[in-house]
């Protein structure tokens, strides 16, 4: 039976952090090198905690599919990373930010994770100059700042639009210099596939080698997962390929609670679909907003013309065109919310007035920016994005707006944690994307940068080592335990299994059907019809990938077919829970809008009286249904209002 | 459209490997070159066999994941742009396209296309990076950059280690990985610090891996998916050459000779 405590510090919300550093316990530096630590992933949750715990002395064994982890896809984001710095002198502070970001996430959020991710901001901007990360700069050499959607104040620091990957490198570097110091071993190439438990603590995972194929045993005293997130259950998305949920549902099925499940975010500015084989969707930064204008024609004729491409978007008068953020919302205007611009570009759409052929997408209009500035200045901001644009549209978007629609982008349910980062599981933690602590049901932009690297750098660091203080006694974990005989065993059958199945399907052709029924009936609206429908779907599909999955190829040598068919097999179960999660959740709340619960004006309506919590599953078998837990969330120091960005 | 492909198809490192031809059609110009590769593998696994392996993972064109020599030059005929931002549109409908795994020494082929490149993270490794530990360090504005100068360090951060360059190179020399990485830190005051150790180190490091050296045909800058500037290979020349005469300087009590 699953208890959720998230053992705050009973002090107030500005004083937890510093009373829990105060309090906790430590390990002494001949005590840490006597300690393993397993951290499976390599962005930027990941590489960071593995370089701080190396620097600190403990033993870190660091895990990732990729073939080097300088490849993890943080490197993919773009726009920046936030701080509480108020270099701009513009109002800002660590209160603003934290506020900011509970009520960007619709009020679902843990004040106490949340407040401290925004007192620690500051520090994570410090550390990544100071090891090099080339940040956007003023002519006096000091930082320069932009703003983001969801807030009025400029507090996003930026690497032109390859923040993500600038900051990766950053904790790559570390990361590499722990690899030379000898303190961190790197094992690249790997699939996590189970977590394996010993008397009730996570004690070691079963990794395949993706090379070789061969199953291997690795042990520690503490497991941290920071895996990233899920959203590949849609299939379309702009997750990397080979982003996955395996361990962290490995670590479901072992008995860590899941959180809030449903919570996917849908990012507004992405490119549009454009075909039937397309695999994936690219993002553009969010931060285009701050000089892009959005807007759709007014009148359908119009907008049937152009995807007729009868009519060209330069053609249609300013009288014409319908700015639709800046009349329904202006006092952000194009900078409202990633949640609230997403549908209202889906309910644009959905009325008649979208453009591309298909009539799923808007405009994104550069022409006043490149007026009032100057095309080399909106190419000294924006180039790069421009350069992808045009390489994948094949559209020049100094000329023409760039067209736009919503994406799958990032998942804010993830392993339930307590305020050490740790999952119902002891000695198993969860860091970054994976977990689901700090976002509520709706990310802002520039906030997922800081949240792993605020967990990996500065955060689990601290939090792991009153665990592990009392674990100095304990030996090194030996593989040769019963447990990981078990675990490994599941392993090596659950491979078999899939490899005997004798279908005709291929995992893509499954893995797009997935992705259909999740986008149709869980993605952007949904309603309980829908949903009811997607468990049917759902369960029909598992059916036909249990019979008919087909995999070329052998067990012991390099098979990304057989790869993909954990993930996927994965996935579908996944998709079955979040369903039931977004079932359950009988309100409107950030990303996730339930149609049958909107304001007149068409707004997401919250119910705080009923589901001001989280909603934590628990896994029960194989047939039975999963149990919901609830934490309740409590909001001390903000006031629970409606949003409201007009 | 419609491509016959020639593709190398190799085991595992120790298969000889060779060339195999393949037909695809019904291809959207507006697929990228992996989309196409997926459709092709969607018709071997129909037919009971095993799909072509390549290495891919963002599809965004940043995570440097990506390889192969299309008909000859890496990451095909596109200047500035990996293999993954490289769309069937750029070819001739009918085309016959050769592709094959980076050729390099230092990268053996793990299976089909995938080449392993971990020694590039071993010339990181070996000091490609600044020596701070997490927590400790000044407040981010106490260290001003002129701002030409985070510019040039972030142009030359912006390389993806895709490796590229090395399979460019007729001598498959890593000089344009190595010397992005010492420009990128030498520029910054952060990095100025060990600036002369790292140079040394990293070159050692790119010298006892098997790859080879330099000899100026500006070939990996012409092919660099992120046109990452040979002025990096010249700023890493001097300062391997500043730092190798600072230390003969010591070990000669003060002169250099």
């Amino acid at each position: 039976m699953i208890k959720l405590k998230a053992n705050a510090p009973g002090v107030p919300l500005a004083d937890q952090w510093d009373a829990y550093k105060a309090g906790c316990k430590l390990v002494s530096p001949n005590n840490k090198r006597k300690l393993d630590i397993i951290v499976v992933g390599t962005g930027l949750a990941g590489a960071s905690a593995a370089a701080t715990l190396g620097q600190l002395g403990y033993n870190v064994k660091s895990f990732c599919y990729q073939d080097t982890p300088r490849r993890a896809h943080s490197i993919a984001a773009q726009g920046g990373i936030n701080a509480a710095k108020n270099y701009q002198n513009d109002g800002d502070n660590v209160f603003r930010l934290f506020y900011d970001t509970i009520k960007g996430g619709d009020y679902r959020s843990r004040e106490s994770n949340v407040y401290r991710l925004a007192s620690i901001s500051p520090e994570i901007i410090d550390l990544c100059v100071a090891q090099g990360v080339p940040f956007a700069r003023e002519y006096g050499g000091l930082l320069a700042n932009r703003s983001f959607g969801g807030a009025q104040v400029s507090r996003t620091f930026y690497a032109r639009g390859q923040t993500g990957q600038q900051l990766l490198i950053g904790a790559y570097s570390a990361m590499s210099r722990q690899i030379a110091a000898g303190t961190v071993k790197l094992y690249n190439r790997r699939d996590v596939l189970d977590i394996v438990i010993v008397d009730g603590k996570a004690r070691g995972i079963i990794a395949r080698n993706l090379v070789t194929g061969e199953i291997e045993r690795y042990s520690a005293h503490a497991v941290v997962l920071a895996t990233g997130g899920y959203g590949n259950v849609f299939y379309l998305s702009t997750n990397a390929m080979g982003s996955n949920v395996t361990p962290v549902w490995s670590a479901y099925k072992k008995g860590a609670a899941f959180a809030n499940p449903c919570f996917t975010q849908i990012h507004p500015t992405c490119i549009p679909v454009h075909g039937e084989f397309q695999s994936k969707l690219t993002l553009m930064s969010e931060s285009l907003r701050n000089d892009g204008r959005i807007w759709v024609p007014k009148e359908k004729e119009d907008a049937e013309l152009i995807r007729q491409k009868k009519l060209r978007p330069e053609q249609i008068h300013e009288s014409k065109r319908d700015y639709y953020l800046e009349r329904r919302y202006p006092a952000f205007g194009n900078l409202v919310p990633r949640d609230v611009a997403s549908r209202a570009a889906k309910e644009r759409c959905d009325a008649g007035y979208g453009v591309d052929g298909h009539g799923r997408a808007v405009y994104l209009d550069f022409s006043d920016a490149i007026e009032r500035l100057g095309r080399a200045e909106i190419s000294a901001r924006y180039g790069n994005l421009f350069q992808m644009y045009q390489r994948i549209v094949d559209d020049n978007p100094y000329r023409t707006p760039m067209m736009i629609y919503p994406a799958v982008h990032y998942t804010m349910g993830g392993l339930w944690v307590d305020y050490e980062l740790m999952t119902t599981v002891p000695g198993l933690y969860s860091i970054g994307e994976c977990n689901f602590s700090d976002h509520g049901a709706n990310r802002l932009g520039a906030s997922a940068l800081m949240q792993g690297l605020a967990d990996g750098y500065f955060v689990l660091p601290y939090t792991i080592s009153g665990y592990l203080s009392h674990e100095i006694n304990t030996p090194p974990i030996p593989t040769t335990l019963p447990e990981f005989h078990l675990a490994e065993r599941d392993v090596i059958d659950r491979l078999s299994r899939l490899k005997k199945s004798g279908g005709n399907e291929s995992v893509d052709h499954l893995h797009r059907k997935l992705g259909k029924i999740m986008w149709e009936y869980c993605g952007m609206s949904r309603n309980e019809d829908g949903l009811t429908k997607a468990l049917g779907l759902i369960a029909e599909l598992k059916a036909e990938f249990e019979a008919g999955v087909k995999i070329p190829g052998g067990l012991k040598e390099y098979n990304p077919e057989l790869e993909k068919a954990c993930r996927v097999e994965d996935f579908i179960e996944l998709g079955d829970l979040m369903v039931r999660d977004a079932l359950h959740r009988k309100e409107s709340c950030g990303g996730h809008f339930r149609e049958e619960y909107q304001t007149p004006d068409h707004e997401a309506l919250r119910n705080d009286d009923d589901f001001a919590y989280v909603a934590a599953w628990e896994h029960k078998g194989r047939d039975a249904a999963p149990e919901m837990h609830r934490e309740e969330l409590h909001f001390e120091t903000v006031k629970l209002t409606q949003r409201s960005y007009k | 459209m419609k491509f016959t492909l020639k593709i190398w198809r190799q085991k595992n490192a120790t298969d000889k490997g060779g060339m195999v031809t393949y037909k695809v059609d019904a291809v959207s110009p507006d697929s990228s070159f992996f989309e196409m590769l997926d459709q092709l593998n969607q018709q071997l696994i129909g037919k009971g066999e095993d799909p072509v392996a390549f290495d891919h993972d963002c599809r965004e064109g940043i995570c440097g994941t990506c390889s192969l020599y299309i008909n000859g030059r890496p990451h095909g005929p596109i200047r500035g742009a990996t293999t993954c931002q490289l769309h069937m549109r750029s070819f001739r409908d009918g085309e016959t396209i050769y592709v094959e795994p980076w050729r390099c020494g230092a990268f053996p082929v793990v299976k089909d296309l995938i080449v392993d490149r971990s020694a590039l993270d071993t010339i990181i490794q070996a000091g490609g990076y600044i020596s701070i530990n997490s927590g400790g360090v000044p407040d981010a504005n106490a260290i001003p950059v002129p701002k030409p100068n985070a510019d040039s360090a972030f142009d030359a951060a912006a390389c993806i280690g895709c490796g590229a360059c090395v399979a460019a190179c007729p001598n498959a020399s890593p000089m344009l990985f190595v010397g992005a990485k010492v420009s990128h830190l030498a520029l910054l005051p952060q990095g100025r610090i060990e600036a002369e150790r790292r140079v040394q180190q990293m070159v050692a490091a790119m010298d006892s891996l098997g790859f080879g050296f330099c000899s100026n045909t500006y070939a990996c800058e012409a092919e660099c998916p992120k046109e990452i500037k040979i002025a990096n290979i010249t700023r890493l020349n001097r300062e391997f050459l500043a730092a190798k005469l600072a230390a003969e300087k010591e070990k000669n009590g003060g002169f250099t000779i």
